[in-house]
């Protein structure tokens, strides 16, 4: 197990080596840079901001910088926008507001999610279930930039009880709306993967085997069906996870919480190359981290699964 | 007192294509120590019998009738009663090994789990006693295997693990729902031996369904034929084997492969077992029966008692009809003993 998971590390260097050539490359490829505004700037400007800024060197020798810069200093570089701020600077301002809501977001959908997917398994086909299966699908058509704007219009606007905006670590009034909003969806698909996943187990034969053993039902859920049960929550868990944690732009937006979402939005759209790429090594990296702690998590469920 | 006895029970389940009765009127009994084969072909209602006796219907089946075992009543019993009963009064081991163990679960812990929930005993004794079960089902070195996982036993060893967990309360009653099917012939015969073993040692009685006339002969003391959800003919093994009053047990034991069987065809009963969603007015053999007669299609025969504890449902039994015997029959029917 341990050889695999070094296995595993051991070639995300590559994945991420292709995944930042690949980024430089398309990055590079579209039209217009960071220096390009509606108003041209003089030729010998723009010369010299390339040259500070090292974008007059052929492209491998960009990239053979940039990686060098990473490996040796981890250094993202500084923004091309913002000349004041390094990219380093700028995640590690956004990635703990994002990491807090999408964490708590995660967990949200992941406990309301499961809990109700079971619970209306257990109760197949009664209104119980039914409940359940109209939460779920009501829930899965409010993504989270229909949620947003709901929440704030009720809570904000008509019931003055929550912010409408802007990000507190120590107030935690700022943090309920954009984990709910976040959440809804995702929670609602967890919940139909988990329903059906548990109908399926709860058929199966080694449950049938628990029964005749006189196991109380709710010990036969617990024990014997549960953990199968998850498997399949599980390999949708691992991506759900980063694009919580990540993907948030809508939440940072809405909310001007002040997360990575929104670096990385601005980012693609000022041409900030240093802090989209920044962004997107930090995705890439989640992504290859939680893959990985999947397959971990999927062996330790199934002892058929061995590394 | 008979250890369980059946009395009319039936099991319908209600499906897309409208209510399918599985098992019709059906009355068993089973008395202490005593081997009862329920023999039929897929389709039949046997395992849908064996289900409803331990409360293990699919969620859309209905059982109706009683069911008593010791003299209480365990038909749609309310589960805290079910579930003291099962495993520790009647247990069952099923058709496949490969799919009943839980599969996330080491041996030991599917096995003491039944001892901790049922005799209260600690996790530590659970596994002793587990481990000496699976010697006595004859697991070399049990007390390493207990800890692996059901995957890494092969088939047979499977049905033995399922085996020594379904005795772990000692019940007095073993229902093994086609415990052989899915195992290859020599680790059949392994399993059954083991069975009838265990079941001397024990003293218990056991209900043993399964579409193999041959393991029923080897290993039954009374024997009940189904057909379409419905006793077609009981009695004891030696005479209904020696001489079969219902034509369709005279088919089941015609398509039996024989080693001293001349011709190389086999005697199969043609056509195939009836649709249970709309089922036949008459005798649902009656389609397939070579003896069918006029009425046999518009009224359904009642299990009559024709002889010492021998019973058969039909209008034509063959303890009539003799004389009649159509000579595609006849080779396969001569002895009748497999």
């Amino acid at each position: 197990m341990f050889a695999y998971i070094m296995r595993r590390l051991a070639v995300a260097i590559p994945t991420l080596l292709l995944l930042i050539v690949i980024s430089f490359v398309l990055m590079h490829l579209a039209p217009g840079g960071p220096f390009s505004h509606e108003r041209e700037l003089p030729a010998r400007v723009l010369a010299n901001l390339n040259a500070k800024y090292g974008l007059d060197e052929p492209l491998w020798r960009q990239i053979v910088n940039y990686v060098y810069g990473i490996v040796v200093h981890f250094d993202f570089g500084p923004s091309f926008v913002y000349p004041d701020r390094t990219v380093n600077e700028l995640l590690a301002d956004g990635f703990p507001v994002t990491l807090t809501y999408g964490s708590l977001a995660f967990l949200a959908a992941v406990l309301v999610g499961v809990s109700l997917g079971v619970a209306a398994a257990i109760r197949h086909n009664s209104w119980l279930d039914y409940l359940a299966v109209g939460i779920s699908i009501g829930a899965q058509v409010l993504p989270n930039f229909v949620m947003a704007p709901i929440l704030v219009l009720i809570f904000t606007l008509w019931y003055r009880i929550l912010p409408g905006g802007g990000w507190s670590f120590s107030d935690p009034s700022f943090w309920i709306m954009p984990v709910v909003a976040l959440a809804t969806s995702y929670m609602a698909s967890i919940a139909r993967i988990t329903r059906s996943s548990m109908l399926e187990v709860l058929g199966s034969n080694h449950i049938r085997t628990a029964r005749a053993k006189g196991m109380p039902e709710h010990r036969v859920i617990l024990r014997h069906a549960l953990k199968p049960a998850m498997l399949p929550v599980i390999s949708y868990l691992g991506p759900v996870f980063v694009s919580m944690i990540t993907g948030s732009v809508v939440i940072d937006l809405y909310f001007s919480t002040g997360g990575i979402g929104k670096a990385f939005v601005e980012s693609a759209l000022n041409r900030d190359y240093a802090v989209m790429m920044g962004v997107t090594i930090l995705i890439g990296s989640l992504t290859i981290l939680f893959n990985l702690v999947v397959d971990i998590l999927y062996a330790w469920i199934d002892p058929k699964i061995r590394y | 007192m008979a250890l369980l006895d059946i009395n009319d029970l039936s099991v319908s389940f209600r499906t897309n294509d409208g209510m399918v009765q599985a098992v019709n009127n059906v009355s068993l009994s089973v008395d202490q120590g005593e081997t009862l084969g329920v023999v039929g072909e897929s389709g039949s209602g046997k395992s849908q019998l064996s289900f409803a006796i331990m409360g293990l219907l699919a969620r859309n089946g209905q059982a109706t009738g009683s069911v008593r075992f010791d003299g209480q009543e365990i038909l749609n019993a309310p589960p805290k009663i079910l579930n003291r009963i099962r495993a520790e009064k009647i247990a069952m081991i099923f058709q496949d090994p490969m799919t009943s163990l839980n599969p996330y679960m080491r041996v030991a812990d599917q096995m003491a789990e039944v001892l901790t929930l049922h005799k209260g005993m600690s996790r530590r004794q659970a596994v002793t006693e587990a481990v000496r079960m699976l010697d006595a089902v004859k697991i070399p070195d049990a007390k390493g295997r207990v800890r692996l996982y059901p995957h890494e036993f092969s088939g047979g060893m499977r049905q033995r693990v399922m085996i020594a967990m379904a005795l772990l309360c000692r019940p007095s009653l073993l229902i093994a729902d086609e415990p052989t099917t899915a195992l290859d012939v020599t680790v059949q015969a392994q399993i059954m031996t083991l069975l009838a073993e265990l079941r001397r040692e024990f003293g218990m009685a056991m209900i043993l369904i399964t579409h193999d006339l041959g393991v029923v002969a080897g290993s039954c003391e009374r024997v009940a034929v189904m057909y379409g959800g419905r006793i077609r003919e009981t009695g004891p093994v030696g005479p209904l084997f020696a001489a079969p009053a219902h034509p369709y047990t005279q088919g089941l034991l015609g398509a039996i492969p024989r080693i001293d069987h001349e011709g190389d065809e086999l005697s199969v009963i043609p056509g195939s077992p009836p649709n249970m969603t709309h089922p036949p007015a008459g005798c649902a053999f009656e389609p397939r029966c070579l003896y069918r007669r006029e009425d046999c299609a518009c009224q359904r025969p009642a299990l009559e008692e024709f002889a010492h504890a021998r019973a058969r449902a039909c209008f034509a039994p063959l303890d009539d009809v003799l004389q009649r015997r159509p000579p595609q029959a006849q080779t396969t029917t001569q002895g009748g003993q497999p």
